[in-house]
């Protein structure tokens, strides 16, 4: 499958960015909205959304929820030193666990030896520890040592920021 | 914070995609038997509380250039003024204190991986601290949410 977007796409979707990147407006038709805005047809704006939505220049259309302000202010960065040769199977299988939000593989480098990345969110300590704790198990002689990276504040937090700076600090 | 059982369920349900459909909210009001003006007035409440950070797409960053994960190994006494000025790089777009050597982790985003390293060669200037520069190699698994189904 194709993963290149056309030019026009490529130019309407900066602009896509530009004016969503802090959400649709709440009104009854936001994609009217939104075609006003771009120019297009509210029909060929829904279209638009729905190809890089396919292509997956759009993660998702959504509700977008804080998890921070729900509750689950606990995160921890948990970082697995995973065997080279086991990784690239081991990799999707953690990603797979409904406990990790995100899950990435990223270079060694000196004096950092974790190339396996996965974060989980809790609502207390306990909770993520246990989260590691499952991760570890489904690893297991693959993983040569690991660690978490709890966070203790938020200092910077947005979104995606290709036109205004636009920040929220908390 | 306390969720009423519409708010829980708008949220659950719709966290991970909303119809792409002409009148979306009056969609979402059908599937979850309220009218539409409810789920207008649900999420707008929602965003103001910061339970919802919004409601839209959510892109893929690496599509939109180039980014890496970035830490740096700050002396305590130095934290505060350094995350200060850290945030300041329109190119970082989250910035967290974490427990560790390394204990500060930030996203840098641009246009292309050129440009990243020169903001990277810039911190270190300006700091005096190397960073670690960390670029994705595979992604297991990009942020869909995750279930919410013990919200309370």
């Amino acid at each position: 499958m194709s993963a290149c977007i056309s030019p026009s796409d490529a130019d309407l979707a900066r602009r896509l960015v530009a004016l969503t990147e802090a959400g649709l407006p709440l009104v009854e038709d936001p994609w009217g909205w939104l075609a006003e805005r771009l120019g297009l047809s509210p029909d060929a704006t829904l279209a638009l959304l729905a190809r890089l939505h396919a292509d997956g220049a759009i993660r998702r259309i959504a509700a977008v929820p804080n998890h921070y302000r729900l509750g689950y202010r606990h995160n921890g960065m948990t970082v697995w030193d995973v065997a080279d040769d086991a990784i690239e199977r081991l990799g999707p299988a953690v990603g797979t666990l409904p406990c990790v939000s995100h899950c990435y593989r990223r270079p060694r480098k000196d004096g950092w030896r974790y190339n396996l990345f996965a974060m989980v969110h809790g609502r207390s300590a306990a909770e993520i520890d246990g989260y590691r704790a499952e991760i570890r198990a489904l690893l297991g002689d693959a993983c040569r040592a690991d660690d978490m990276l709890v966070s203790s504040r938020i200092l910077k937090k947005t979104g995606l920021r290709l036109g205004e700076p636009r920040s929220r600090m908390r | 914070m306390e969720l009423d059982n519409l708010s829980r369920r708008l949220i659950e349900r719709f966290q991970h995609g909303m119809p792409l459909c002409p009148e979306p909210y009056r969609a979402m009001a059908e599937a979850l038997d309220c009218t539409e003006a409810d789920v207008l007035d649900r999420l707008a409440r929602l965003q103001a509380e910061g339970a919802l950070s919004r409601v839209g797409p959510v892109f893929e960053h690496r599509r939109a250039g180039a980014s890496t994960l970035v830490a740096l190994s700050v002396p305590e006494a130095r934290l505060e003024q350094v995350a200060a000025r850290i945030s300041q790089f329109p190119e970082v777009n989250h910035n967290y204190r974490r427990e560790h050597r390394y204990n500060l982790w930030f996203v840098l985003t641009g246009p292309d991986r050129a440009h990243l390293s020169r903001v990277l060669d810039e911190i270190e200037a300006e700091t005096g601290l190397m960073p670690l520069d960390l670029p994705m190699h595979t992604a297991y698994r990009i942020d869909l949410g995750f279930p919410l189904e013990t919200l309370r």
